[in-house]
């Protein structure tokens, strides 16, 4: 493990970082930051595992379908606040 | 047949069931997802999900579009989670802690190279199980933020719409988020073996 980041300088381009990962970087500071990152290891450092680490979240994916308990649970709790489906109407998915 | 958001919207407004039956089946696993990982608890989670699909049902009246329906559901869903986690706090403690936190929590100190791409690796029960301990972890509100953004996909505009704050607060939060899981991740990235492929 290395030293932590110490100049003001890094600080300040780090804040940007975020940014800079979603692409919503202004051009100006995006090129400041990349001249910075070309010869500051450290900040290129953070720069990729923060990015590895919203990369590996991001693969995550959709949720799993509810599980039909809940599911059954849901459309109850519904029901009783009056604003539930009806038992005889064909399901929503085929409505779609 | 209802197929575009506003006819759905519209069909809301006019009570008719089955629009409760799409929006329930369009949004429901995403926000149970949402829920169980604010409130940690698949309980409390599903409270979160009742009560948000209720209060959307009862109040779509009150629904003007300026965000998009889910922003909206999000927004309701996300209220209800933290304002679970508020009840179960201490008053005295703070859900903003990313206002009172010491500033070290947010500066990178490990500053190792990680040889490990996300991309090419499989996400096995061993890697889920610690994002989402790591995701746990966060104080609420930045976890909140990260979860949007950073899982369920939201854009920035929506997310901070979701959150009720501004842009800018938003992206701070987000990017102490980001900078804090990435220290909680450095330690099983320095253990994790370089395996490739996919795995749920």
């Amino acid at each position: 493990m290395s030293d932590h980041i110490h100049t003001a300088h890094c600080q300040d381009l780090l804040a940007a970082m975020s940014d800079y990962i979603d692409g919503e970087l202004d051009p100006g500071v995006c090129a400041e930051l990349e001249a910075h990152l070309a010869g500051c290891e450290n900040c290129r450092i953070v720069v990729d595992t923060t990015r590895k680490t919203v990369l590996v979240y991001r693969r995550l994916g959709p949720p799993d379908a509810l599980p039909p308990d809940v599911t059954r649970r849901l459309w109850a709790a519904l029901d009783e606040a009056g604003c539930g489906h009806l038992d005889d109407l064909p399901p929503a998915s085929t409505l779609m | 047949m209802v197929q575009s958001e506003q006819q759905l919207i519209d069909a809301l407004q006019q009570r008719e069931r089955r629009a409760c039956d799409q929006l329930v089946e369009r949004y429901s696993s995403r926000l149970y997802d949402v829920a169980l990982r604010l409130t940690g608890h698949p309980n409390e989670a599903e409270e979160v999900l009742q009560e948000t699909f209720i209060n959307a049902c009862r109040s779509v009246d009150s629904f003007e579009g300026r965000s998009g329906l889910g922003t909206w559901l999000y927004r309701i869903a996300t209220n209800n989670g933290l304002m679970r986690l508020r009840r179960k706090t201490a008053p005295t403690v703070s859900l903003d802690v990313d206002d009172e936190a010491g500033a070290g929590e947010f500066q990178p100190r490990d500053l190792t190279d990680w040889r490990w791409d996300p991309e090419s690796t499989a996400l096995t029960t061993d890697l889920r199980s610690t994002l989402d301990a790591a995701v746990a972890s966060l104080p609420p509100s930045l976890q909140a933020a990260f979860i949007l953004r950073d899982i369920e996909g939201l854009s920035t505009e929506e997310a901070a719409e979701a959150l009720g704050i501004s842009r800018e607060a938003l992206k701070v939060r987000l990017h102490r988020a980001r900078l804090m899981l990435r220290e909680r991740l450095a330690d099983y990235v320095r253990h994790a073996p370089l395996v490739t492929g996919e795995a749920r």
